[in-house]
Formats: structure tokens, C-alpha cells, sequence
């Protein structure tokens, strides 16, 4: 940290002071809280990306598991749907998985031929017909149990801190599947693998309703440890005459003092992400990881293995991103599947990365808060500078156009910072040491 | 058994609506595939270009048709669609003048480069959005079928209609002609053997004096045909939503991936078999089946291998198969 990186802090700093003060401290806190998760997954794709060259467009994906993992954990259970067919569901995803790992099995084992081709067809063919006739029956049951208000297998009923981990656990899952597949060859193919899981991770949540319910949305998950609920701040006698004794408005002051415990548990996560962050990458293996992304031929000829180490953070960085995810999820107290959207959840936080500086964690964090917060302020703000714009004009149908196009700049004046932070500031705003 | 009838609704319902959708992939996996062969890197912008040329075409077809000018049974989309490849290639030269040629010049990495698509993919999206909103726009005229269900069956005495839609017919018959145009321009003409030289072996092509701006310039020109066209023809077809073209990607990319990236006959067969496949595995085979076994044993449930919804996920079965099984594709594409 140099005085021109805590000048820079400081200026982003000022940047959501300044929202508290000209606008509402609500806001800025609901800004702060999303910049501040939107640095922890920053922070994960800049291990992929800036330690490792790595180029992961499924970020939406991982942090959607991640989501998953908090309705999985924290869900009140539902006792009674499950009891519909929640075994034979497990049953079902058992078997398709023992059907892939002895499929997996056969190839390696049997020799290259017809032989082991036609095995291989007729395993995986009449596999997918017993997956299916052992799974559906379930699902359907699960499924037409109570629609109306359930219809799911339910969660445990844990408090949602543990399912932080767990998000993290179902991200690194995937993204060590999809790494296995997809690193090792050419590094476009990564960018392609990565693009069709995120698409698929949502397509599986939009669609298995006994899940978490699909499209009819997860909502009333329980919030973290130690936040309060608003209603139960405002009927607590020791909070009204603390807000009293301060000359607060009840209402402002519960909903602000939320936020803050969000913000404080959210710093918490991103500091010690940090932390980790920057040990690893000044640690041996950082340096190793570093060389293995300037030039592999030369890592690979020193007895590293370059797949291998690739592997290795792709999950871990995935993980990261699902961490995230999740506490994004405890968050908002709902799981809406509708509302992941790859230009939000992976772009964006591409944008993050590169503008920060690729390879400096701190350039992740910086790029978090301060992309985040202008992707949040141009939602206010936007539709009021456009309607300042074409006051001269008639009301009309160009004027509403106009006027409601202005969430659409979002994306292009994103473009055009990402292509000119490439163009011309190549390293970020806080460059590689 | 009832095998005329089978063999009319599988048509009917898997054949035509596979390769009408094969079609408009195939084009847009080439213009995937050609960027990725000469210019050396797997475009993002793709889906987006095509959503951008749709949206240019779609504008001039209104214009057209607020001047009262009709394409008879064909639509007007058809005499539009040169003002939108016009527009669109005015758009990508423009990118790569002001965008990627410092990046070429410099020689940077792929994954750079595709970065770089990725924030123009953005830009383009933003301007569609900004310019037609993201909306469904449904703006298909003219003819609508070319054989109704009623015509075939009344022709035929079969139980089982067949229905080729206008839009299908003229997806088929343009995919041809472009496609032979654009192997024509390859094999035959100096630029199109050009190209190709420079796709093999660029330094050996610059050496031999081969003006790289131009092999570049007429590439996004084609690539802008490509997708205009491809564009235009999907939603003639289904119907155009921007959103849904950034889908596209997927498909795309596997089917240039499945053919061999950088191998324009292989972007054409992989857009036939993803395609083909995705109508396979996602319709349900209930009615074909029931004509083809004895009554008794017609299937109670709709044989549907994966719901609709799941479409995505075929090409990306496909895409994670050939990864595992033949990385460089079907057809020998660029390896690294």
C-alpha cells in the first residue's frame, strides 16, 4: 500500500460519503454492502485471471450455486415433502452419478474398440433411462406436494453462516468438473466451457422446482447470525430509547443499523480474503503461479505441472466466487433465479477485475467498490439525469423511449470503460507489483 | 403400423424445424469460425453482431414498409437485409480500426483479444437495447406458409399434416446460396485464396506479400454478412429478442468448436449437429412412436428425452464430449 493506493481508497471512499450525505445513508449502505461482495468475487476471479491467466465467463454460474448452497442449508425443512420422494430423488442423482463414474471406469479399463464403444453406448443409454425412471416418479411427487407454498424437498434448517462454506464447496465442485474437462487444451475453450455452465447451472435452477423451487423463488431465508430482524428492532424497548436518546427516526435507524451489521460481517469476509489472498500470492506458490501464466513452456520445462496447478486455482477461485454468492443470497433473504444475468454477475465483475488491476488483489478490491458502486448509483440516478436531458422536449413517445432506455447505458458506457482501461491503462488502476 | 404417417410427423416436426435452425447456426458458427481462423481469436461479439445486423435490418424493413414497398410473398426483411449488412459492416470495420488492430499489432495474447470482444459484445448489446429496446419484435411478413398442414393432407389422404413454413424455406434456400458463395469466394477468387493463406500460415502469407489489412477488412465484411444474415433468417423465423441472440453464443461456439475451430465446412456440419441434436433429445416422440407400434403398446408418457427448457444444455453436452473425445473437432481445426 502506497500513498497513491490509499489516495485512491480514499477517493471511492468520498465517492460513497458522499451518496450518504446527498442522498440517504440507506442507499449508500445497500451500495456498500453489494460493492463490498462484489470485491470478494472479484477477489476470486483475480486469482484465475491476474495469478493465473485463467478465463472464467461462468462467474454467474458459481455464484448461483452458491445461492443454491444457502437454500439448501438454511431452508426450513419440509418434512412432509420430502417424505413424498425426497429418498427416491436421492436415490435417482446416486445412481446417475454411479452411472457416469462406471462409465468413466469402462473407458479407462477396457481396451480402445467397438468392443468398449458399444458397452460405453449401451451403459450410458440404458443409464440415463433408469436415471430418469427412478428420478421422475420422485420429482413429480416432491413436485405436486402443496405447489402453491412448497413443493420442495426443503433444507435443513441451519443457520445460513454455514451455508456460506457450503456455497463455497458446491462452486469448487463444479469448477473442478468443468476445469478436469476443459483446462489443458486451448485457453478459448475454458472461456466457452465456462459460458455453457453458468447458462446451465441456471437453466437446472430455473427448472427443478424441487430444488429450490425454481421460478416460484425461494423467498423468508433466514438472515446471518448476528443481523436483526427490522420488525423486531422496532418493538425492542432498549433499540426505540437508544434511538431516541440519539433523535432518530425508529424506522431509519433499524433498517441503517442492519446494514451496517452487513457491512461489518461482509468486511469481515473480504479482510481476511484479503489477507489470504495476499500471503498466497507472495508465498512460494504465488510466485510459481505467476510464472506458470508468463510462460508455461518455461514452468512446465522446471517440473511444474501446468494443468495441474491450473486445476487447483480455478477451484479454488471458484470457490471464492461461490462464498460469495452465497452471502449475496443471506443477503437478500431470497433465492430468485430470474434475476442472475450474465452481464451482472459475470461481466460486470470482469469489468471490476481488469479496471482494478488484474493481479493485485488490492486492484480487486478497489475495482469491486468502485464499479459497484457506479453500476448502483447510474440505476438511481439514471432515469433522472435522462429525464433532465429531455425536459425541452414533448411528451412522446421518443421522450419515454428515451427516458427508459437509460438502464441500457449501464451496459455501454461499461463496454466503453473496459475498452479504454485496455486500450490505455492495460494494468488497472493498481497495477502488479 | 403405420409407417407413411411416422415418417410425415417426424419430418414435420423434427426434420424441417432441425434444419431451418441448422441453417441459421451454420452461419453463424462460420462467422465465428472465419474470425477465429484469421484474426486468431473466439469472438464474444458474435451473438451481439448478429443481434445488432437483425436490429439494423429490422429498422430498414419498417422504413420500407412505412413506404408502402412489399416483397410480394416474401418479406420485406429480404429487401432490407443489404442496408443492415451495409450498416453492420460499417459498425465491425469500425471496431477493428478503432479497437482491435492495436491489439494485432502488438500481437497480443488470444485471451486478451478476447477479453476485448467481450467489452465490444457489451457495447453492441448496449446500443441494440439503447436503439430497439429488448422487447420482442415480431416482423415477419409476406407469405406465412409454403405448405399448410391442410394442403398436404388434403393432397396426400394422410392423417399426419406437413407444414413448411415460409420462413423455413427461405432460411434453407439462402444458407445455400450463401454458403456456396462464400466456398466459391474461398476457393476460387485471389482475396479468397488470400485469406486462406493467411488462416494456414500468416507469416508466410505476409512474406508472399499478402496485404494483411485488407485480408482483415474483407473478413469482418463477410462475417457481417454472415451474421446479418444468419440473424435476420432467426428471427424471420422465431422472432427477434436480444437476449435470446446473446444465447446464441453457446450454440455457436459448439457447433464452430464440434466442426473444428477455424474450419468453415466444419462450423457448417457442427451447426447440423447441434442442431439436429437438439431437436432430437428435446422432442417428445409420443406421436411418431404411436404410428409405428401396434396400439396397445403406444407410449403413455410424451418420450421426451430433456424438456425444452434444457435445450442449452445439449450443446453443451456436445461441446463437453468433443472436448473430452477430439478437442481439435470433427473436422481438424486449429489446436492451438
Amino acid at each position: 500500500m502506497n500513498t497513491r493506493n490509499l489516495i485512491l481508497f480514499g477517493l471511492v471512499g468520498v465517492l460513497y460519503l458522499g451518496t450518504g450525505v446527498f442522498l440517504s445513508w440507506n442507499l449508500a449502505l445497500n451500495i456498500l454492502n453489494l460493492g463490498l461482495l462484489s470485491a470478494i468475487m472479484a477477489l476470486g476471479v483475480n486469482m484465475q485471471w491476474g495469478y493465473a491467466g485463467l478465463f472464467n465467463t461462468g462467474i454467474m454460474g458459481f455464484a448461483a450455486l452458491g445461492g443454491l448452497a444457502v437454500v439448501l442449508v438454511s431452508a426450513p425443512p419440509e418434512p412432509q415433502g420430502w417424505a413424498q420422494g425426497g429418498w427416491g430423488i436421492m436415490a435417482g442423482l446416486a445412481f446417475g452419478l454411479a452411472v457416469i463414474a462406471f462409465s468413466t471406469w469402462i473407458y479407462r479399463n477396457l481396451g480402445k474398440g467397438t468392443l468398449r464403444n458399444a458397452v460405453l453406448l449401451v451403459v450410458l443409454v440404458g443409464g440415463f433411462f433408469a436415471y430418469r425412471a427412478i428420478l421422475d416418479p420422485s420429482v413429480d411427487a416432491v413436485e405436486a406436494f402443496n405447489p402453491a407454498i412448497a413443493g420442495n424437498i426443503g433444507g435443513l434448517g441451519l443457520p445460513s453462516l454455514l451455508a456460506w462454506p457450503l456455497g463455497g464447496v458446491l462452486a469448487a465442485l463444479a469448477a473442478w468438473a468443468i476445469g478436469k474437462i476443459a483446462l489443458g487444451l486451448r485457453s478459448d475453450y475454458l472461456a466457452i466451457a465456462t459460458l455453457g455452465i453458468a447458462e446451465i447451472v441456471i437453466i437446472v435452477m430455473k427448472n427443478e422446482d424441487w430444488l429450490a423451487r425454481g421460478v416460484k423463488n425461494m423467498i423468508g431465508l433466514p438472515r446471518p447470525w448476528p443481523v436483526p430482524y427490522e420488525v423486531d428492532l422496532q418493538q425492542s424497548a432498549a433499540f426505540l430509547d437508544w434511538a431516541a436518546n440519539y433523535g432518530f427516526d425508529p424506522m431509519t435507524a433499524s433498517s441503517i443499523l442492519v446494514k451496517v451489521l452487513y457491512a461489518l460481517l461482509f468486511a469481515m469476509v473480504l479482510f481476511v480474503v484479503v489477507w489470504m489472498s495476499e500471503l498466497a500470492l507472495n508465498s512460494p506458490w504465488g510466485r510459481m503461479m505467476r510464472s506458470i501464466r508468463d510462460n508455461e513452456v518455461a514452468a512446465a520445462a522446471m517440473g511444474k505441472d501446468v494443468t495441474r496447478r491450473h486445476l487447483q486455482v480455478f477451484v479454488i477461485g471458484s470457490a471464492v466466487v461461490g462464498f460469495a454468492g452465497a452471502m449475496m443470497t443471506t443477503m437478500d433473504g431470497q433465492l430468485t433465479p430470474g434475476t442472475y444475468n450474465p452481464l451482472r454477475f459475470t461481466f460486470l465483475i470482469w469489468v471490476m477485475v481488469i479496471v482494478g488491476g488484474s493481479g493485485n488483489n488490492w486492484g480487486a478490491v478497489l475495482g469491486g467498490l468502485l464499479i459497484g458502486w457506479l453500476w448502483l448509483i447510474v440505476e438511481t440516478l439514471g432515469p433522472g439525469v435522462m429525464s433532465v436531458v429531455t425536459y425541452g422536449m414533448s411528451e412522446g413517445a421518443l421522450k419515454t423511449h428515451l427516458v427508459d432506455s437509460a438502464q441500457h447505458m449501464r451496459l455501454l458506457t461499461l463496454g466503453v470503460i473496459l475498452l479504454l482501461v485496455l486500450r490505455f491503462s492495460p494494468r488497472g488502476l493498481i497495477p502488479e507489483k | 403400423m403405420d409407417i407413411l404417417n411416422a415418417i410425415v410427423a417426424f419430418v414435420n416436426f423434427v426434420v424441417i424445424p432441425a434444419t431451418a435452425y441448422g441453417a441459421q447456426l451454420a452461419l453463424g458458427a462460420l462467422g465465428a469460425t472465419l474470425v477465429y481462423g484469421i484474426l486468431r481469436f473466439s469472438n464474444f461479439a458474435q451473438g451481439d453482431t448478429m443481434a445488432f445486423g437483425t436490429m439494423a435490418t429490422i429498422l430498414f424493413t419498417w422504413w420500407l414498409q412505412s413506404m408502402g414497398v412489399h416483397f410480394g410473398p416474401l418479406p420485406t426483411a429480404l429487401l432490407a437485409l443489404p442496408f443492415g449488412i451495409a450498416v453492420t459492416a460499417g459498425l465491425l470495420l469500425l471496431t477493428d480500426r478503432f479497437v482491435y488492430r492495436f491489439y494485432r499489432k502488438q500481437r497480443a495474447a488470444p485471451t486478451i483479444l478476447v477479453i476485448v470482444s467481450l467489452g465490444v459484445m457489451f457495447v453492441m448489446n448496449g446500443i441494440t437495447r439503447l436503439i430497439i429496446g429488448v422487447e420482442e419484435q415480431n416482423f415477419a411478413d409476406g407469405a406465412r406458409f409454403l405448405v399448410t398442414a391442410g394442403d398436404f393432407k388434403r393432397w396426400t389422404g394422410l392423417d399426419e399434416g406437413l407444414a413448411i413454413k415460409s420462413s423455413q424455406a427461405i432460411t434453407v434456400v439462402t444458407a445455400v446460396i450463401v454458403v456456396a458463395w462464400l466456398f466459391w469466394f474461398l476457393q476460387k477468387t485471389r482475396t479468397g485464396k488470400s485469406m486462406r493463406a493467411f488462416s494456414d500460415n500468416e507469416d508466410l502469407a505476409l512474406l508472399s506479400g499478402i496485404n494483411p489489412n485488407r485480408v482483415v477488412n474483407v473478413t469482418w465484411i463477410i462475417v457481417a454478412v454472415l451474421a446479418t444474415i444468419a440473424g435476420v433468417l432467426y428471427g424471420l423465423d422465431k422472432s427477434f429478442k436480444p437476449f435470446t441472440y446473446f444465447q446464441l453464443l453457446l450454440p455457436i461456439f459448439a457447433a464452430a468448436v464440434v466442426g473444428g475451430l477455424g474450419n468453415p465446412l466444419g462450423a457448417i456440419a457442427g451447426g447440423f449437429v447441434v442442431a439436429y441434436s437438439e431437436v432430437f433429445v428435446t422432442y417428445a416422440w409420443k406421436k411418431v412412436l404411436g404410428y409405428l407400434v401396434p396400439a396397445d403398446m403406444a407410449p403413455d408418457n410424451l418420450i421426451q428425452l430433456l424438456s425444452t427448457d434444457y435445450k442449452l444444455a445439449v450443446s453443451f453436452i456436445i461441446l463437453i464430449i468433443v472436448l473430452l473425445f477430439m478437442p481439435t473437432g470433427l473436422f481438424k481445426g486449429k489446436s492451438s
